[in-house]
């Protein structure tokens, strides 16, 4: 293993996709995720791999739509507005089954929006990428370090499902500066064989990328193979979080960024003899329902916090599905949510113990 | 022994979805017995674009990428820079480059993204029931320009190949028609040129192909030809708009 650096958010993305095995990065720019394609165009170039600015973050996510289809490990990288504008790219590359993996370091919305650090596009992200039956694996760093494990899984996962992953994390995170340690180069003659791809027919029948599907029967067929895809994840790639959940009487449901200012007013409300715990999902999608179905058992109460005006909260209360209580404190436009804030939503929640 | 005359190998031996008198049957031909003699069917890959010649990648027996609309550069670059030794070849109809695609098409010149597009302009929208196209002529008739194409309100029929032969990107441009075999010939020899010209890492090269749409501009298959020939070749006449290698 290599030693611990202090890199910033965004650039830990590129070395860690490169540890991966990716070799091509399309992406146009947008803050606050710029560090992306700048660490990109600087490093790719020493391991003999295409960085390549394109026109637009439409053209960017067909050009890892072609790359994906030729067989390479492949990344893109952009925040919520650009990310709107992949979304074309992106249905293609679900509809096609090509692994490729999408980070979106989110700002605020909707529109233009701000450059502050956001959770907007997790309906985006999780429910509504783009149009079709279709699903993200959506992974949800919250340190630099989990950044660079789950950018470096994310290539796996991808290949894995031949499915598009998405890391989800937010203007924070990009910017921030923590200690981080990255796991080996991968070496890629190991990479997984792709006999699907396009690299000329030689000897074999030709193979064609496609998500056209004009005959109903047919499309439907695959699309219920897309969904064996999703219902795989959902028993296989759940990921989350607990802490201090053991006796806790208040679960507070949070993710990114905002699960560890949680963790903060966590600490602070025990100090008060608060019985509170968090639930942090690390996979939105698959979401991590049967975890907090079962905490619905244990605990009096939940708590769901993000940077958006009440997204995830909705899969909070379903995976509650009416049992307890779910109460929601957002933050919004750029806003990010402080420990104070957060404690005093648990005060008010839990009155006098 | 030559072969003189049969079906070529780089296209699959299969009835098109094509109408009767349209002209993309005869491009698909030409370009399958360029990738023949050129012998790269084993090393090429093509990309399909949105519109009548979507299901291309049914016919061409090469490796086939089917592309969102207007984006088939782009995804020729992902193609290309991942096996900068293959071919990489889109095929794209007016509305797909000229249209919706005209970023990519326009950045891919620009790159000399070392690519060929073979890009069919028949004056409409094909696929979607015959709507005004950029490059549909002034007064010509579609469903979404019932009473003739005002220039006016719609702006007028656009010269791709003229305004990407400023770039200094690409090395290869020109305009070729197939409403006669002798222009078929021709049309054949620039398309062989542009394919070649990737093979010897000049870059980009495009060569636009006039064609006719019977279906949608609502005459005969013959008629087809000589309105392709009377009022398509005035305002796209059929040059070589580009070549490096005459200036060299």
């Amino acid at each position: 293993m290599s030693e611990k650096k202090l890199m910033k958010g965004n650039e830990v993305v590129g070395e860690a996709a490169i540890r991966a095995g990716c070799r091509y990065f399309f992406g146009y720019p947008i803050t606050p995720q710029n560090d992306i394609p700048a660490y990109m165009s600087r490093r790719l170039p020493e391991v003999d791999g295409v960085f390549l600015q394109a026109e637009s973050e439409v053209a960017a996510s067909n050009m890892v739509y072609g790359a994906a289809g030729a067989g390479a490990r492949v990344l893109t990288s952009s925040s919520s507005p650009g990310i709107s504008l992949k979304a074309e790219g992106i249905s293609y590359i679900a509809g096609a089954e090509l692994p490729a993996v999408i980070v979106n370091i989110m700002r605020s919305g909707p529109g233009l929006g701000g450059i502050q650090p956001s959770q907007a596009d997790y309906f985006q992200a999780t429910k509504g990428m783009a149009h079709g039956d279709f699903r993200l694996l959506v992974l949800a760093p919250s340190t630099v370090q989990e950044l660079a494990d789950l950018t470096y899984l994310a290539f796996d996962l991808a290949d894995k499902y031949r499915n598009p992953v998405m890391v989800l994390g937010d203007g924070m995170l990009g910017q921030m500066m923590e200690p981080v340690e990255f796991k080996e180069m991968r070496d890629l003659d190991e990479l997984p064989k792709k006999e699907w791809a396009t690299d000329g027919a030689k000897g074999r029948e030709k193979n064609v990328i496609n998500s056209l599907g004009l005959v109903a029967e047919n499309l439907e067929k695959h699309n219920l193979k897309l969904k064996a895809k999703y219902d795989q994840m959902r028993e296989e790639e759940v990921r989350y979080d607990d802490y201090k959940m053991d006796d806790a009487e208040l679960a507070i449901v949070a993710y990114g960024t905002t699960a560890r200012i949680a963790t903060s007013a966590i600490d602070r409300a025990r100090k008060e003899g608060y019985k509170v715990g968090l639930i942090r999902p690390i996979t939105l999608f698959p979401y991590p329902e049967n975890r907090i179905a079962e905490a619905a058992d244990q605990v009096d109460e939940f708590l769901a916090v993000e940077m958006s005006t009440g997204q995830m909260v909705e899969d909070v209360k379903l995976a509650v599905n009416g049992k307890k209580p779910v109460e929601f404190y957002g933050r919004t436009g750029g806003v990010v949510p402080s420990t104070d804030e957060i404690y005093d939503k648990i005060v008010a929640m839990r009155g006098d113990k | 022994m030559e072969k003189i005359a049969g079906y070529p190998e780089s296209l699959d031996n299969q009835s098109t979805h094509y109408c009767p008198g349209c002209t993309h049957g005869i491009i698909h031909r030409l370009i399958a017995e360029v990738i023949d003699e050129l012998e790269i069917r084993e090393e090429t890959i093509g990309i399909a674009p949105v519109g009548c010649a979507v299901l291309c990648y049914e016919y061409f027996d090469v490796d086939m990428h089917e592309a969102s609309h207007g984006r088939a550069p782009a995804v020729a670059t992902g193609v290309k820079r991942v096996h900068p030794d293959k071919t990489v070849f889109t095929y794209q109809g007016d509305g797909d480059l000229a249209s919706i695609g005209t970023a990519e098409i326009v950045h891919a010149a620009n790159r000399g993204e070392n690519i060929t597009t073979i890009f069919i302009n028949n004056a409409i929208y094909g696929m979607t029931g015959g709507q005004m196209a950029p490059t549909t002529l002034e007064g010509q008739k579609t469903t979404t320009s019932p009473y003739g194409r005002n220039i006016k309100d719609s702006g007028n029929p656009i010269k791709m190949t003229e305004m990407l032969a400023v770039l200094d990107g690409p090395a290869y441009i020109a305009r070729v028609s197939v409403h006669n075999p002798k222009e078929i010939r021709k049309a054949k020899k620039a398309i062989k040129k542009a394919f070649r010209m990737q093979l010897e890492g000049k870059g980009f090269a495009l060569v636009e192909v006039l064609s006719t749409c019977p279906t949608n501009w609502g005459i005969s298959p013959t008629d087809g030809l000589k309105w392709l020939e009377e009022m398509m070749l005035p305002q796209y006449p059929l040059d070589v708009f580009k070549d490096i290698e005459e200036v060299e």
